[in-house]
């Protein structure tokens, strides 16, 4: 019988690198104040303790050079989980993350393989301007060679990071800030969630919306208010970008025949577009209305906190996306 | 690396400030110190977005250095770089108006603290990534020397930010070019809540710019004299084209990093001992040893100091909001 018990997001992630450490000697860590102070959001928090500083590496601000060396020791048979404070200082780094660890296995002939994660976390929501709330998934996304994984919930993020750790390719995986905190019930046994697999987090036959990451939980919000008005729709987590599990999408569509994409990244450009291309291509006959899209507005996240929220998407903005593809009015 | 390196010690016997000088210093600091605890007070009230970063305790380095500055100079700095700011001279309502997001903030409410940028006084931005505004600031400098009007450039960053890649491609591009700018370090032993022992093995940082051949002097960072009269030579050789100057000045971070910080990674006896030596302190003492301010005159101007400070948040916090048509502007 399984048994169960509620962790909170951080905690499921600390305990996703605890079994891994436990299981696999070679995986270790490396980061930004990491080591005695456990991670500026506790993320590793007791692993210094639990598994010395030849695996808990505490590393100088250069980006750049440890994620290099994270690719080198990935590269030479270790299985480094790089962490990265803040999405935003990836951009320091991205030689390394781009040209770098997304290629080596493709350019190698299959000769070299870089089984890193780089974990870090984005997203808006705390008034940190313009270079600390950033989603930046999209960049990762376009350039093939790297998987692209976004929990929402401390069960997937716990499942989701024991599976990147072994994928044995490189791997970011994007926290999300406002998330840390979230608490929910996991199994107590171990268990594995695949990359690829996307996740129908409400069950409805109205409407699909399809989503990511702490907007999976505004959708979920929207998803309430909308039943109050007899509209039910159907939310899906992606979970992974990279791989797209498009399948379960297109299934989802061919039963509600309405598509809404809500990223939290700026609108243009960003991954709704793809998701919204793909299903036009291979599902075009399923559509009763337009694919819509929910987005940030195109512009860099502003400080001031109400300019902020009005910037991000809210659940507002997902239960009036809804209604216009509904054709109700808003 | 000898000649390029330099201990900085200053000559007591020749220094000599007159009454206004010493005013000026002993103003900028307590306007700074006053501003960081007034916005620990907003900030605990939950009047702020983001993280705050305290300069408190090193505003000798940001007085020392500024004072020796024009308006027309460029300046960078960090997320903490609100010192530097009320130094060259920028307005503490203006400054609390963009802490608290308002619409007559410096950056209209959409930088925030570690955003600061004030054209008019030549500060071209602080910044949220570290090490990023030193390559800017050679930039600047670079246009400086194109310009031949006698600015220069000034860049001020912490112990840690020198790990980074852009610092070493900056200082070197610097050197090559022999561009008149300043680099600040100002090392204050934690990189966050790293020991900064624990992240380089350079005992003085300012070995990194002697190592590109950029003359590099260590400066007491808690004497605003030493600060000021390091600063006045490496500032004047700028101004002469002579390229580049390091400055190392060893100072210490009183608060946490970011207000909330649990500071576990130091003990209680090591901040209590670098309060004694904190800068507004010693230069009382300085000021009081040598006549240039008596006890009076000090109090006075600090009291008053706090009051203007004390009416500035008050403005600012019944400060307009931007409107929402704001998050669509400036853009590009
Ligand atoms: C590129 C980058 N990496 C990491 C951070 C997170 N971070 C913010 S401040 C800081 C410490 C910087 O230390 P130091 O340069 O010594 O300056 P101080 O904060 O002491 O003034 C770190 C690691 C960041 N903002 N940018």
């Amino acid at each position: 019988m399984s048994t169960k018990k509620i962790v909170t997001y951080a905690e499921a992630i600390n305990e996703a690198l605890r079994e891994e450490m436990h299981s696999d000697p070679d995986v270790i860590l490396l980061g930004e104040d990491i080591g005695s102070y456990g991670g500026v959001f506790k993320v590793t928090k007791g692993l210094l303790d639990e598994f010395g500083r030849d695996r808990v590496i505490d590393t100088p601000i250069s980006e750049a050079g440890f994620i290099g060396a994270g690719i080198g020791a990935a590269m030479t048979g270790m299985k480094p989980v790089v962490e990265i404070m803040w999405v935003d200082f990836t951009l320091v780094a991205m030689d390394q993350i781009l040209n770098q660890a997304a290629k080596m296995s493709y350019m190698s002939g299959g000769q070299t393989k870089v089984p890193l994660v780089i974990r870090t976390q984005g997203g808006g929501g705390r008034g940190n301007a313009a270079q600390h709330s950033q989603s930046l998934e999209t960049i990762f996304a376009h350039v093939p060679g790297i998987k692209v994984v976004l929990p929402s919930t401390p069960y997937d993020a716990k499942g989701l990071l024991k599976s990147s750790i072994r994928e044995g390719c490189p791997v970011i995986f994007i926290e999300h800030k406002m998330l840390y905190n979230q608490k929910a019930e996991i199994p107590s046994e171990e268990y594995f969630i695949p990359l690829g697999k996307a996740d129908i987090k409400r069950a409805g036959k109205d409407i699909t919306i399809v989503s990511i990451s702490r907007m999976v939980h505004f959708c979920l919000d929207a998803a309430k208010e909308l039943q109050k008005e007899g509209i039910e729709a159907e939310v899906i987590d992606l979970r992974t970008l990279v791989p797209l599990d498009l399948e379960l999408v297109k299934k989802s569509v061919q039963k509600t025949h309405r598509l809404l994409i809500v990223h939290e990244a700026t609108k243009s450009y960003g991954w709704g577009a793809e998701v919204a291309a793909r299903i036009q291509e291979e599902a075009f006959d399923e559509l009763d209305a337009p694919v819509y899209r929910v987005g940030a507005e195109d512009v860099p996240i502003p400080y001031n906190l109400n300019l902020e929220k009005e910037t991000l998407p809210q659940v507002r903005d997902i239960v009036d996306a809804v209604r216009n593809s509904l054709y109700l009015s808003i | 690396m000898g000649e390029w390196l330099q201990f900085f010690e200053l000559n007591e016997q020749s220094w000599s400030w007159d009454q206004q000088k010493a005013e000026e210093a002993w103003r900028k600091m307590n306007v700074i110190r006053a501003f960081e605890e007034k916005s620990i007070e907003l900030y605990k009230q939950g009047l702020m977005g983001g993280s705050l970063h305290s300069y408190i305790g090193q505003e000798a380095v940001a007085t020392g250095v500024c004072m020796n500055l024009n308006t027309d100079d460029y300046i960078t700095m960090t997320y903490r770089g609100r010192g530097q700011a009320i130094a060259i001279g920028a307005d503490p309502y203006k400054l609390f108006a963009e802490m608290l997001g308002r619409k007559d903030g410096y950056c209209k409410g959409k930088g925030g603290p570690m955003h600061i940028a004030c054209r008019e006084l030549g500060i071209l931005g602080a910044n949220g990534i570290v090490g990023a505004g030193i390559p800017i600031a050679v930039g600047s400098a670079l246009t400086a020397k194109y310009r031949k009007k006698g600015q220069i450039a000034v860049t001020f960053f912490g112990d840690g930010a020198t790990n980074q890649g852009a610092f070493h491609e900056a200082l070197n591009l610097a050197a090559i070019l022999k561009l008149p700018i300043v680099f600040v370090c100002e090392n204050n032993l934690y990189s966050e809540m790293t020991p900064i022992k624990y992240s380089t093995l350079n005992e003085d940082l300012a070995e990194r710019g002697a190592a590109y051949r950029i003359p590099s002097i260590v400066v007491d960072g808690n004497d605003v004299r030493a600060v000021f009269e390091a600063t006045k030579a490496a500032v004047n050789r700028a101004r002469l084209g002579e390229g580049p100057t390091f400055i190392e000045a060893k100072t210490y971070r009183l608060a946490g990093h970011m207000f909330g910080d649990a500071e576990t990674y130091r003990s209680k006896e090591e901040v209590a001992e670098w309060r004694q030596k904190e800068p507004i302190k010693r230069f009382q003492q300085v000021c009081l040893q040598e006549q240039l301010l008596d006890e009076q005159r000090l109090n006075e101007i600090q009291n008053q100091i706090y009051k203007e400070i004390d009416t500035a948040a008050q403005q600012a916090m019944e400060a307009e909001q931007p409107g929402m048509e704001e998050i669509f502007t400036d853009v590009y």
